[in-house]
């Protein structure tokens, strides 16, 4: 399913930003062959994972990696957002399902990947092992005009993105115009979407107070195994379903319960997602996409 | 020293009035004492569990919640109360709070601490 957001209503989700779409914004001028933008996110993948939720636990990041290979679009790069795999107490099987998670994406034909970790990958060894395979856990990189960051609110097992990387992030920022385009990727929403289900970043109030200056600026999360939309004043926050199981909407039930997996619809509430401009209209679009070419989502 | 009259009753009025203050002090402070005698109650956590996992309070009393874990650090979460406490092995974590609305509120692990991590919550009773 594709939804079309118009450049108006795209807008007021991501505050007066538009921040991934600089090209399509008026006042804004990029070099000939930059408007034109598409990326994909992937999150919450849980290799390793087991049980009635999803059936085929073994074979849906194989199809998610076939359907994107597949799209149309050939994406500019490709972003995972954490929870790459289930957690385990076993630091060896930990690595295990690190290394059999990254044989597996390899197969994307777009070379361009990012990773990052969720809590299942980090919060039991702050890092370590995700570092082993997949490098830094917060980083910058810069594409099209568009600056991104990728912030760990994981590794700390508190949920906490901690004085250190704020520092960072704050140094980061001042070498930006105030209205340069800032994308954030993380894994827990930077708000308290919902606390009592774990929805949260402890230190994200002063996460969001340092991007607060900035007026173009987007948030890409996961977590939650959903699609979520949400602004904290001109900052749009937008989570990511998930790719092996989807969670109920917060507080709709009395526990964080996977919704069980449905025989008649199959990988339904599972997907992922593309970002772009539309070439033919210019509006800014997400696409949802599900998590096979047999459909889902 | 040789104090003038003058400085005599400055000081003396000081005294007097530091007097005052203290006892009046002192009379609060028993009163506070008197009025918001704190309930202790015991938590004890392991993974994934607390024990109890359901505290049932009274409103408007005020409840000291004693936290302990028996092997590796835990969160104590309460969202509703704005309530929360790191659990480190080998201390006692205490939080406080005076139930001040009816109605059951879910406390839970906000220190991810393994496989179980997301089904580690009690909840917590208030009743009139």
């Amino acid at each position: 399913m594709t939804k079309m957001i118009d450049r108006r209503d795209f807008l007021k989700l991501a505050g007066l930003g538009g921040a991934v779409f600089a090209s399509a914004l008026p006042g804004v001028s990029l070099a000939a062959g930059q408007d034109d933008f598409f990326f994909v996110q992937l999150s919450d993948t849980h290799w390793g994972f087991q049980g009635a939720p999803n059936p085929d636990a073994k074979g849906t990041l194989k199809k998610a990696v076939a359907a994107v290979n597949s799209l149309e679009r050939t994406p500019d790069f490709i972003m995972f957002t954490g929870d790459l795999t289930h957690t385990t107490d076993n630091p060896v099987e930990r690595r295990e399902r690190l290394s059999q998670f990254k044989e597996i994406v390899s197969e994307l034909k777009v070379k361009t990947v990012r990773f990052m970790p969720g809590e299942h990958d980090a919060s039991l060894d702050n890092g370590k092992a995700f570092q082993e395979f997949f490098g830094p856990t917060h980083y910058t990189f810069d594409h099209k005009g568009v600056h991104f960051i990728v912030l760990d609110n994981v590794s700390d097992p508190r949920a906490i993105v901690g004085d250190e990387q704020r520092d960072w992030l704050a140094n980061d920022l001042k070498s930006l115009k105030p209205d340069a385009p800032i994308v954030i990727f993380t894994h827990r929403p930077l708000f308290d979407l919902y606390p009592q289900w774990d929805w949260a970043t402890r230190d994200g109030d002063k996460v969001v107070e340092l991007l607060m200056p900035h007026r173009h600026v987007t948030v890409f999360y996961g977590h939650i195994h959903q699609e979520h939309h949400h602004m904290t004043g001109h900052i749009g926050h937008h989570a990511a379903k998930g790719l092996m199981f989807p969670l109920p909407a917060a507080g709709t039930t009395p526990t964080r319960t996977p919704i069980p997996w449905d025989p008649a619809h199959p990988y339904q509430g599972i997907g992922f997602r593309g970002v772009g401009t539309d070439p033919k209209s210019a509006a800014a679009t997400i696409t949802e996409y599900p998590a096979t070419n047999g459909g889902g989502a | 020293m040789n104090w003038t009259p003058t400085r005599r009753r400055v000081a003396t009025v000081a005294v007097l009035a530091s007097l005052t203050l203290i006892g009046t002090l002192g009379v609060q402070m028993a009163a506070r004492s008197a009025d918001t005698k704190e309930q202790v109650i015991k938590v004890s956590t392991k993974r994934f569990s607390y024990s109890p996992s359901e505290i049932r309070l009274k409103k408007g009393v005020p409840v000291v919640l004693e936290l302990t874990t028996e092997d590796i650090m835990m969160g104590f979460n309460l969202p509703d109360f704005k309530v929360h406490g790191d659990i480190v092995p080998g201390k006692v974590t205490q939080v406080r709070l005076v139930p001040d609305k009816v109605g059951t509120f879910v406390f839970l692990c906000d220190i991810f601490c393994g496989a179980g991590h997301e089904e580690m919550s009690g909840k917590i009773v208030v009743v009139d």
